[in-house]
């Protein structure tokens, strides 16, 4: 019974991801506007949980790492580079930012990288806007263009959609891969008792500025991702306010579990539709929500899931760790 | 030299209201270890109270000026230590954080919703003459300013250092776990410390109000500058926190003049990252060190 | 030259002197003891040599090299495991996690942990030592669905976990109930014969004065006694300490 529980619950991103592949690719422009959008909050979700969810490490700048990745495929393509470079770029700046923000935020004491971050955040924004030969200022950037392999190209929306899902794959299983391994153990353990862990070796500085700069790097292609969709870009996009929504996305979807940021960022994109009818009250109803979550559902809407997957299988409540436990037959 | 001294006053007023909204914002931290992200907030909400009261309302000045206090002691401290902290605090720091998040989005969009999305001018409370002395020329509206601050620190700072009350807090402050054996009621002063931070704000609001127009998004700058001010101060320490409200209202002041007004945001960031950099427990902040 | 040497080590809180001028030796194989009143320092001792606290005056080495003030982390990579008086797990991490992670920092490097997957090794390790202690049928649950007794093991295992050279218990058998006193003390005595070094915090005298073969006894964070056992029960001083005039 746990064996079927746990691959049902391995499976669930896979099975999410093939359906999300499948089908937007029938929506009309509008929709697959939406379910691309949902596929750049799924990237950056993805980085946060990281940051936040498994290592513990509180961050408000993600908007910020966002813009690298936006405006390295933007200038980049200017010049006429291919588009890869740009996301390779943007995410080597998010690291590198990350590695850089980070550094000073570990010497205070734990929630005050909130406040760092949301400075840097501020930093970035004003930058963009006053930095005009390079960023464009507040006009941004117009005429972004989408990627092209030679006679391919991903001009079209759907096509581009198909572009950003095969991002969103490696994505995806690179996060898989880092959580599996023995980073992501190290990550809880910090955020569950960083005491014990150092105690045991674990070096807090090392790995805490590598969840940190991972999950920047992440933001970073999330944001080149972004750029092209509608093919202008400007620093209005890239604020404090939407460095809270990408919090606030992982948070409702489920801190520190790899199914969060699925629900999270389709929660997001969603959300907003079904509410359109309420207009300027969204964000009222949104930040109710938030708070009534944090009271009665502290750990997201994963626990709904968890309680779907617990009725069809009578299997135990305990959460089940990432990593499939190794095989006890080969003791010895 | 006028020009730098003028300067200097116009800095030291905004920075005492910067300086009264960081200390409660440090007050709540020290006792409760809540972030609260919505302290910017808390001050626009008092000052919309104030508009209703005074100028919708029509209330005299005083009355009004009591209304607002006391709505806002209710609202944003007994209220919101009741229904939003009290539960948290149980479970960790985090979503306590994520919910005054979630508190600040709320007050500043409901505010925007169903009140307006426009600005509302609030008449001056102190005369806008200058009052002239030999060369020098002084706004009544900044003096008037500090000294209300100023009042309201001292009041504060009596409380906190002369009250059994103000004792038991700074008990719990230094160290929660032995003051909870030594019988103080650390629930209490949590709520004790909410309502007072709340009059506080209040007070900061009806400052503030005339010189920033009351508009929903205010709190967004408001609540940057206090934690700023928090943190470069230092977070453990209430006159941190009021030397950092002064510090960073007397270098965005003079940014502004002397470099650019698009720097006068960025100026407080800058000294942010130098502390930061160079002594991240804060200019006037105590190291902390795990007790055995 | 000793495997642990501790010389002069001072830490003040404030004005408070927690520990002054305590030294000791602790050979390879050893099976130490370090008693005394409440307050005498001895966690504090704990605290400074494995880097949870920087020491305010004298030195630690450890194979002879100085690790004075060395962060915690890289005290354990050098070797030196220790236990909390108050367990500290990871309580939504499974046993078999917990024991895991215990081990993981200890060889290999950064990226390697990133990159590599972990061998079949370090579980086959983990399993025998939860299959000693007694708790491997518990491997996949979370710790903190653990009772008190079975987390005490586990926290015990964690230490063992990375084959450390010594390891510092801090009142292992504090809370405990007097059947798996028997077993731990039982599991301390072979892990000793088979060459394991311990050094160990423990208010119950009976027990201490059994199972180790000297003794330090701390008070007012001063050493004020080492010995035998019987040397040690019988000195003056420590008879002062505890009892008072």
């Amino acid at each position: 019974m746990t064996g079927a529980r746990r691959s049902a619950r391995r499976l669930l991103p896979l099975g999410v991801l093939s359906l999300l592949a499948l089908v937007p690719l029938t929506f009309e422009q509008y929709k697959l506007y939406v379910a691309s959008l949902t596929l750049v909050y799924l990237v950056m979700a993805i980085g946060l949980n990281l940051t936040l969810g498994y290592a513990g490490q509180i961050s408000l700048a993600h908007g910020a790492f966002m813009a690298f990745g936006s405006y390295a495929v933007a200038i980049l393509g200017q010049r006429g580079a291919p588009f890869e470079l740009g996301v390779g770029l943007g995410a080597a700046l998010g690291f590198a930012w990350g590695l850089l923000v980070g550094f000073p935020a570990l010497k205070v004491k734990h929630h005050f990288l909130a406040m760092v971050t949301l400075g840097f955040n501020i930093i970035v924004f004003l930058v963009l806007r006053n930095w005009e030969w390079l960023t464009g200022g507040s006009f941004g950037i117009s005429g972004i263009a989408r990627p092209a392999w030679g006679a391919i190209s991903f001009q079209s929306d759907r096509a581009y959609y198909l572009y950003m899902l095969a991002w969103a794959a490696i994505v995806v299983a690179s996060a898989y891969w880092i959580l599996t391994s023995r980073w992501g153990r190290a990550f809880r353990a910090i955020r569950e008792n960083e005491m014990r862990a150092e105690a045991l070796g674990v070096s807090l500085r090392n790995y805490k500025l590598m969840a940190f700069a991972i999950g920047a790097a992440y933001a970073g292609v999330g944001g080149a991702l972004f750029a092209p969709l509608l093919g202008y870009i400007d620093p209005g996009a890239y604020t404090l306010d939407r460095s809270i929504q990408f919090l606030m996305m992982v948070v409702m979807g489920g801190l520190g579990r790899f199914e969060g940021p699925f629900i999270g960022a389709i929660l997001v994109t969603v959300l907003p539709e079904v509410l359109r009818a309420s207009e300027g009250l969204y964000l009222v109803i949104y930040a109710l929500a938030v708070m009534l979550m944090m009271l009665f559902m502290p750990r997201g809407l994963v626990g709904v899931w968890d309680w779907v997957l617990a009725r069809l299988g009578p299997a135990p409540a305990a959460r089940a760790p990432l990593a499939p436990p190794p095989d006890a037959a080969r003791l010895g | 030299m006028t020009d730098l001294f003028q300067l200097l006053v116009a800095g030291i007023s905004i920075g005492s209201i910067y300086a009264m909204t960081a200390i409660g914002f440090v007050l709540l931290w020290q006792t409760s270890n809540t972030i609260n992200f919505a302290q910017g907030e808390f001050v626009v909400l008092p000052a919309f109270a104030m508009v209703l009261f005074w100028m919708v309302f029509r209330l005299p000045f005083a009355a009004a000026l009591l209304a607002t206090v006391l709505l806002s002691t209710f609202l944003l401290g007994f209220l919101v230590r009741r229904f939003l902290v009290a539960r948290l605090l149980q479970t960790g720091v985090l979503p306590l954080v994520i919910a005054t998040i979630g508190l600040s989005l709320f007050i500043r969009y409901s505010l925007q919703q169903f009140w307006t999305p426009l600005a509302l001018p609030f008449p001056p409370l102190f005369s806008r003459v200058p009052m002239r002395l030999g060369t020098l020329l002084l706004s009544w509206e900044e003096l008037m300013n500090v000294l209300f601050a100023g009042a309201a620190i001292g009041a504060l700072h009596l409380f906190i250092s002369r009250t059994k009350l103000g004792w038991a807090m700074q008990a719990v402050a230094q160290n929660r776990t032995l003051a909870t054996v030594l019988g103080i009621d650390v629930g209490r002063l949590v709520t004790i410390t909410f309502v007072l931070n709340a009059a506080l704000t209040a007070m900061a609001a009806i400052l503030i109000a005339p010189v920033y127009l009351v508009k929903y998004d205010i709190g967004i700058g408001l609540g940057l500058k206090a934690f700023y001010a928090a943190i470069i101060g230092g977070f453990n320490q209430i006159r941190g926190a009021l030397l950092g409200g002064l510090l960073v209202g007397i270098v965005e002041t003079l940014a502004a003049a002397y470099v650019s007004g698009q720097f006068r945001d960025a100026a407080a960031l800058v000294i942010l990252i130098a502390v930061l950099l160079w002594k991240p427990e804060g200019l006037w902040g105590v190291k902390e060190e795990w007790a055995s | 030259m000793s495997l642990l040497e501790i010389d002069d080590l001072t830490k003040h809180f404030f004005r408070l002197s927690a520990l002054s001028q305590v030294s000791l030796r602790v050979e390879r194989g050893d099976l130490l003891g370090v008693i005394g009143p409440n307050g005498s320092g001895k966690t504090t001792l704990f605290n400074c040599v494995t880097g949870v606290l920087r020491p305010s005056g004298g030195q630690v080495r450890f194979k002879g090299e100085d690790i004075t003030g060395l962060s915690a982390d890289r005290v354990h990579r050098r070797g030196i495991a220790r236990t909390f008086q108050l367990i500290q797990l990871f309580p939504e991490m499974t046993v078999l996690e917990n024991m895991l992670l215990a081990a993981q920092e200890r060889e290999g490097t950064l990226l390697g942990r990133l990159l590599r997957r972990e061998g079949g090794a370090a579980a086959g390790r983990a399993l025998e030592l939860l299959d000693y202690l007694g708790i491997a049928g518990l491997r996949d649950q979370l710790a903190a669905n653990l009772s008190y007794g079975q987390q005490k093991l586990l926290d015990f295992g964690m230490a063992l976990m990375s084959r450390p050279e010594v390891i510092l218990l801090d009142e292992p058998l504090a809370g405990v109930n007097p059947t798996m006193i028997k077993s731990l003390v039982g599991h301390i005595q072979a892990l000793n014969a088979q060459g394991h070094t311990f050094v160990i915090i423990e208010h119950n005298m009976e027990v201490v004065m059994s199972l180790c073969r000297r003794i330090v006894v701390l008070s007012q964070g001063e050493r004020i006694a080492e010995g035998t056992p019987v040397e040690v029960a019988d000195d003056p001083l420590v008879l002062d300490a505890y009892f008072g005039r």
